[in-house]
């Protein structure tokens, strides 16, 4: 075979992988689209299930979500921020640093069932948060640890030094410059790690088994202290525990999913852009 | 008049002494947060000991990682964590064949061959894939594919290792792909003129020049790629079927570690042999990924003295 002949099939052959990756998130999405939007109705979102799951709405799911999120990023962001301040700002390349760095690296890397089982441990029976919003969202909050971090730290890089210079040599003190150039300056990247975490967060299931989720609740949680539905775990109820589960049940909360999972992305993007738009440099 | 100034430098010293606590406090809480996420890894790796290790007074080491029969729930309960192992061991193999070629392959045809628009496309592409919620390719896997393995092998049941595999590899590509493009992008552009200007064609410069060249980064994307499906909890609780026995073929169904910690920490007694059991395979889990991880980083290292 001529080199150009073999290189066109192989050419060929790397053209397939690239579309074979392409055409079945084309079909999922078409799937759920098709099967799914039926079911998106006004009372499909605002009502709770009925009929022991099969029929009804997923309002409580949805809620659980919200909840469990906001709080989760609410403390994985504070967190991730500083840390990233940390190792970009003040620590040089020491054996403290390049410690941080393995240990975030791993925390990525540890299966999410596992910081279920730690949730578990920790949060519901050491600290005895019991099953609880508290116990998930803090289990999740660490879970995205590692995106917020590696985000934010993306950000300042992004920074140029000479802002910091300028500040610095306007008398300013290390501090105010962190607070008045730098973390503004950061913001758009630190957005799209902080979104990034939450879509992250929002589809996560194994986490939240043991340590937040309820099966059915009637009403909606009224303390951190209480158990939560979320869509996630829903789903997985809803798909594979509830023999005769009606297809709008099923489809309709995994569209709705993936919509709140690809819109907070979205938002991100769309936050960032616009943010970026206003920049000078 | 005197005393006046005075009474300025005063003030002036003051207020110089708070902001100097200020940035000492200040500096030192960031320092502090900034560790955090050494005391969360080794909090894991503390309870995951507490309540694991305890298991080992009643059962042998040996008998736990090697004894072939899990019936954590029969009188007397069996803790042998072997079909487990093998579970997760075919399932990943499985999962690492497809979708290892697949994702260097889309990640060269990304990075060297595509157009700029079909390179937009599938960039966009890849990156949804990483946000689909893995909870909603298990129910996709379930009603869609495992009918269509269950006909086509004609099986007893779609629900096998095959199955969680296929949905694993779509899962793993992102990962592979998105940091093997990475390492196909740091090849000097030196390195690729030089090929072509000695009368190489494009195929031959990608096979023989540059996929050498970043080779030490593909296998790290490949490791992590395995990392993320052998941690993987929904997709095989949801498709694999759920037998906790070492499979003959690859048309079984299987039971992996992960899945197993999920489908029956529900039904424990907290702080019983079960419940430790379950912790211990999550300590094995948790080594497993840190010796992943520490293969990826050693291949990225041995690329950086290699320059």
């Amino acid at each position: 075979m001529s080199a150009k002949s073999s290189e066109r099939a192989a050419f060929l052959a790397l053209r397939i992988c690239g579309y074979a990756v392409a055409a079945p998130i084309l079909l999922i999405l078409g799937l759920l689209i098709v099967k799914g939007a039926p079911a998106l109705s006004a009372e499909f979102l605002l009502s709770a299930p009925r009929m022991g799951l099969k029929e009804g709405g997923i309002f409580p799911a949805i809620v659980g979500t919200v909840i469990l999120v906001a709080l989760a990023i609410s403390v994985a962001l504070p967190l991730g921020v500083a840390c990233a301040v940390y190792l970009n700002e003040y620590a040089g390349d020491s054996r403290l640093t390049r410690l941080i760095r393995l240990s975030i690296v791993n925390l990525a890397g540890v299966p999410s069932v596992v910081f279920g089982l730690f949730g578990l441990g920790l949060f519901v029976l050491f600290l005895k948060f019991g099953v609880s919003i508290l116990s998930g969202s803090l289990t999740l909050a660490f879970l995205i640890l590692p995106v917020v971090i590696t985000a934010s730290e993306e950000a300042l890089t992004s920074v140029p030094k000479s802002f910091r210079e300028a500040s610095l040599a306007l008398g300013a003190t290390k501090m105010q410059t962190i607070l008045r150039v730098v973390l503004p300056n950061a913001l758009p990247g630190m957005l799209t790690g902080a979104i990034l975490g939450v879509s992250r967060a929002a589809g996560e299931t194994a986490p939240i088994l043991f340590t937040v989720a309820a099966f059915y609740l009637p009403r909606l949680p009224s303390s951190i202290f209480d158990q939560a539905m979320a869509l996630p775990y829903h789903l997985y109820i809803v798909s594979t525990q509830v023999p005769g589960a009606s297809e709008t049940v099923k489809y309709g909360t995994a569209l709705v999913l993936v919509s709140l999972a690809f819109g907070l992305n979205l938002v991100a993007i769309i936050a960032r852009n616009r943010i970026r738009k206003q920049r000078k440099w | 008049m005197e005393r006046n100034t005075a009474i300025v430098k005063k003030s002036a010293g003051v207020k110089r002494k708070t902001a100097r606590f200020k940035e000492f406090a200040w500096e030192k809480s960031i320092a502090v947060l900034g560790s955090i996420s050494i005391v969360i890894l080794a909090l894991i790796f503390l309870f995951l000991v507490k309540d694991g290790i305890p298991l080992f007074r009643h059962v042998g080491v040996a008998e736990f990682l090697f004894g072939n029969t899990w019936r954590p729930i029969s009188e007397p309960p069996v803790f042998g964590i072997l079909p487990l192992i093998a579970g997760s061991i075919i399932v990943t193999l499985a999962a690492a064949a497809m979708s290892v070629p697949m994702g260097v392959g889309c990640a060269i045809y990304i990075a060297e061959i595509a157009d700029p628009r079909a390179k937009e496309f599938l960039k966009v592409v890849v990156e949804l894939i990483a946000g689909i919620p893995s909870v909603v390719l298990g129910f996709i896997g379930v009603l869609t594919l495992a009918p269509f393995v269950q006909e086509m092998f004609d099986l007893p049941t779609g629900l096998t290792a095959f199955t969680g595999a296929v949905v694993l590899a779509f899962m793993a590509v992102p990962t592979i792909a998105t940091i093997s493009e990475d390492a196909i992008y740091s090849v000097p552009r030196e390195y690729r003129e030089a090929s072509l200007a000695m009368g190489a064609t494009r195929w031959q410069t990608i096979y023989k020049v540059i996929i050498p060249a970043s080779s030490s980064g593909i296998l790290a994307a490949s490791l992590l790629g395995v990392g993320r499906v052998i941690g993987e909890t929904m997709v095989v609780m949801m498709v694999c079927g759920n037998a906790p026995v070492i499979p003959n073929t690859i048309f079984q169904p299987v039971r992996t570690m992960t899945a197993t910690i999920a489908a029956e920490m529900g039904e424990t007694v907290h702080g019983g042999d079960h419940y430790m059991a379950l912790f211990a395979v999550g300590l094995a889990l948790f080594a497993i990924s840190f010796a992943i991880n520490a293969a990826a980083s050693g291949a990225v290292r041995r690329r950086g003295a290699g320059a």
